[in-house]
């Protein structure tokens, strides 16, 4: 009896105490808490943060960014050539870098990772759904061999942001002996050139990376970089406070001042490449009957379900933008992790127009131009309120109360209409709301990704539409068009310069605010550097 | 009695069936579209429809059910639209982390549970009665979410006794088996990772275990107090026998069957995954996963977890009644 008892006493103590320091000390273990898992582990077939942020630590592009900003430089191409009519781009790549399998990189491992993506006869095509594909890169005709280590990309029409989107995820190179090897379950197999090889993938709890000892560059500093997933952010701060991850994503903005006070951790906030706005639905869109993603001529504007009145005048929608003050939004309800939006973009991309000034925040002027419009007594209208945190948004239903009640100021009465996720997207494509609050992060860095796709007219189809504002203005579109078609920076500039002010003149929007974007280490990390499109480079990551 | 069994599963296939039409029509009435979720907020309309294409999508409701029915019906519950990975695959690599949190979760709250019922109902309106069932009301009104932080606050910030997430310190190889961790460390003869996840399940089976440990001590006293009344009782104590055996020798017995009732519902639900309780902890078990799977409407995923859950459940009721006729041999079944 006794020798039981006391039995269980050292059991218990055992457990209490627990056996910590087993792990091999010398190595360099760093642990990323995420708040979600992983879909799949083919960077060219995931559209997920979360998956987008364990591919670019075992993966590389021709290209990739400079570190913190959406510049371009050369990563497994060293250099290459534009022709003179921009349509083609000539790669010369990198030699000697090898695949974590230990085939060579080479222009057929290009080819391979592209083709697969836009050519339906490929044997890999069938393996991945490549969403990115039809939609960044659908004005690359084809991707050619010229020899072993140079390769052409021939455009079918200039398209100045293809730089830029080459260093997506997308656009990173596989290795096709891997490929092969896994047919359907490559998925599974991630296998690239990047810094950091693929050990395990545990789902829902972590996926285990290590030093790739061959790397064509210097070797990473650390050995190995697991993400752990923690999906409930306090649960996360907890664990990064008692040292059992050492960085993690999403802190909760209300822990902000409990992170600030503890010494052992360190917040980077850094303004993010999105936008989050109220839309207002300006009434027409059009139908893409060929899907092409283009208003053709026999494609005529028709009235959006959600069309009402009101909205449709300028005056009124310019009034609902200087009814709300943003200002106050920012302060009280992003709690300071946002600056407020005078654009549809951020202002650090290219061709942000500073010089436009904002519609204060005048409610007696508001007033006025409704009466203008012919409703001095205001009117009724619905808002679609998002029932998910985005990070452009951390708290839709709140933003969308501070509107109703700032419109209830001035005359208009705000109606809350809330449904799940998908189905909001799936209406607001469609054009079935009068005002919804959404917003962009964005994909690659190049302007052509903020304002052509969600301002554009050639975004306004009724059921795929990315302006749900339905703003159909041709000569915004036009600009659109020729800057995305002209390599000259200052010219592109120039063009979205003059987009941003019809844009701002026709007020489709309430631009409310970019957030910042955030992320929690340990003070004994250090070398990681917040990206604007939120991607999450580990290789130069070191622990002290 | 072996007859009774094999009806028990023939009528398996009928609730099979309705499970799964039922699951089938909510999902799909559900608005939100699976093509979309996968592609992303920024895909092509083109996309979109290739999706919906290759993973039937666009045929009739009635349609895709039969496909799915006949392909179910050869054990082929089809691949996940979001990961792309064999549904059954996708469960059946979780159901372990659920299994075994669940099994030691129901250890505690039925040991703690059925002793604490015991002894408020042997020493009723003592002041031990009212501490246990004051606890036990305490347990079933408090939100897991809440008792899962507080827990860890205490045991994991404060005291540093025990860790606050995941499933195993991940810094121990460990090598996976059956997915029952404790199981496999014990095969393995791996002593650091089996003491590691134990010191892992300790919180989220406290807190998973709190609301039906409750429940247990509540029925466990009621049920006592009533056969504690009844004529056998009194004779056994007219003749002599010691209190302790007429309480847990004769009493108890006779006092298990709504216990044992309780303890298979209990079981029953939470094999069925515990949500909340997986989130706090970032339990990787079978909860989340379907939560997930119907926010992204991936369709095969929800019905093949949908028929999964009602196989345990009742498989699990099964048990459960076999389990009567082991306490009460008066219990019979033809």
């Amino acid at each position: 009896m006794r020798a039981k008892r006391l039995s269980i006493v050292l059991l218990v103590s055992l457990l209490v105490l627990g056996i910590t320091t087993l792990g091999l000390a010398q190595e360099k273990i760093l642990v990323f808490g995420n708040s979600g898992d992983v879909a799949r582990l083919d960077p060219a077939d995931v559209t997920d943060g979360e998956s987008i942020s364990r591919m670019d630590n075992i993966f590389e592009g021709l290209v990739e960014y400079e570190a913190g900003s959406t510049e371009i430089k050369p990563c497994l191409a060293e250099s290459w050539d534009i022709s003179e009519d921009g349509k083609e781009i000539v790669f010369h790549l990198r030699k000697g870098v090898k695949f974590h399998d230990g085939t060579d990189f080479n222009a057929d491992a290009v080819v391979f990772s592209f083709e697969r993506q836009y050519n339906p006869e490929h044997p890999y095509h069938q393996y991945g759904e490549w969403s990115y594909w039809g939609y960044m890169f659908s004005d690359i005709d084809r991707v050619e061999k010229i020899d072993d280590y140079t390769v052409k990309l021939v455009l079918s029409e200039p398209n100045a942001s293809i730089m830029t989107s080459l260093a997506m995820f997308t656009a990173c190179i596989v290795s096709p002996a891997n490929a092969e090897k896994y047919k359907e379950d490559a998925f599974r197999h991630p296998c690239g050139t990047g810094p950091f090889k693929f050990v395990e993938w545990v789902k829902d709890d972590h996926i285990t990376l290590e030093a790739n000892e061959n790397y064509w560059r210097e070797r990473p500093k650390i050995d190995k970089l697991i993400f752990r997933v923690i999906p409930d952010p306090s649960a996360r701060l907890l664990a990064l406070e008692v040292g059992e991850i050492h960085g993690m994503e999403y802190p909760n903005p209300a822990d902000f001042d409990r992170i600030k006070a503890n010494p052992d951790l360190v917040l980077m906030s850094e303004p993010g490449m999105n936008i989050g706005y109220m839309a207002m639905n300006t009434g027409y869109g059009y139908v893409d009957a060929n899907k092409n993603g283009v208003k053709d001529p026999d494609e005529p504007l028709e009235k959006t379900p959600g069309y009402f009145e009101p909205l449709t005048k300028k005056k009124v929608r310019q009034a609902i933008n200087m009814a709300i003050d943003k200002e106050a939004i920012v302060r009280d309800i992003y709690m300071g992790t946002a600056s407020v939006a005078k654009n549809g973009m951020p202002p650090f991309m290219l061709g942000y127009n500073d010089e436009i000034e904002d519609y204060p925040y005048d409610p007696e002027k508001a007033k006025e131009l409704l009466a203008e419009a012919g409703y001095p007594d205001g009117f009724e209208v619905t808002l679609h309120v998002m029932p998910v945190s985005r990070p452009y948004m951390f708290d839709p239903p709140k933003i969308g109360e501070a509107i109703q009640s700032y419109l209830a100021a001035v005359g208009i009465k705000v109606n809350f209409y809330q449904v799940d996720w998908a189905t909001y997207l799936q209406e607001t494509e469609a054009g079935m709301h009068q005002m919804c609050l959404l917003g962009w992060t964005g994909d690659n860095g190049d302007p052509d990704n903020f304002l052509n796709v969600l301002y554009g007219l050639n975004a306004c189809s009724i059921g795929t539409a990315g302006n749900y504002a339905f703003y159909t203005n041709e000569e915004n579109q036009e600009l659109l068009t020729k800057a995305l078609r002209t390599y000259d920076v200052e010219k592109r500039a120039e063009y979205y310069k003059k987009a941003q002010e019809l844009i701002h003149e026709d007020a489709g929007w309430v631009f409310l605010a970019h957030s910042n974007q955030n992320m929690v280490f340990r003070k004994n990390v250090e070398g990681f550097v917040l990206h604007p499109t939120s991607r999450m480079f580990f290789y130069p990551v070191d622990i002290k | 009695m072996k007859q009774y069994i094999i009806k028990r599963l023939l009528m398996l296939i009928p609730v099979l069936l309705g499970a799964s039409i039922l699951a089938f029509s909510l999902i799909h009435l559900a608005p939100g579209d699976p093509a979309r979720t996968i592609a992303g907020e920024h895909a092509s309309a083109q996309t979109i429809e290739r999706i919906q294409i290759k993973y039937g999508l666009d045929k009739p409701l009635i349609t895709q059910y039969w496909i799915w029915l006949k392909q179910a019906l050869q054990g082929d519950f089809g691949r996940s639209i979001v990961s792309n990975e064999y549904v059954s695959k996708e469960i059946l690599s979780r159901f372990p982390n659920t299994l075994e949190l669940t099994l030691f979760s129901m250890f505690i709250a039925i040991t703690v549970g059925v002793l604490a019922g015991i002894v408020s109902a042997s020493r009723q309106y003592s002041l031990l009665d009212y501490g246990f069932m004051g606890v036990a009301l305490f347990g079933v009104s408090m939100p897991v979410f809440w008792l899962g932080i507080m827990l860890m606050m205490v045991f994991g910030v404060f005291l540093r006794w025990l860790p606050i997430s995941g499933r195993i310190d991940i810094m121990i190889p460990f090598t996976r088996i059956t997915g029952l961790y404790l199981l496999d460390s014990i095969i393995t003869g791996n002593w650091a990772a089996f003491i590691s996840s134990l010191r892992h399940l300790i919180l989220p089976s406290l807190a998973l275990g709190t609301i039906p440990m409750a429940t247990i001590a509540r029925v466990t006293r009621s049920s006592m107090l009533e056969v504690l009344k009844q004529d056998f009782i009194r004779t056994e104590r007219a003749k002599g026998l010691p209190e302790r055996l007429v309480i847990y020798k004769h009493a108890v017995r006779n006092a298990l069957i709504p216990v044992v009732t309780v303890i298979g519902l209990n079981f029953g639900l939470l094999l069925s995954g515990a949500i909340l309780t997986e989130t706090v902890f970032s339990w990787p078990g079978v909860g989340r996963y379907v939560v997930n799977a119907v926010q992204m409407r991936d369709y095969p995923a929800v019905q093949g977890c949908v028929l999964f859950f009602a196989f345990i459940f009742v498989v699990v009721n099964l048990i459960t009644d076999i389990i009567y006729i082991y306490i009460d041999p008066r219990i019979k079944y033809q």
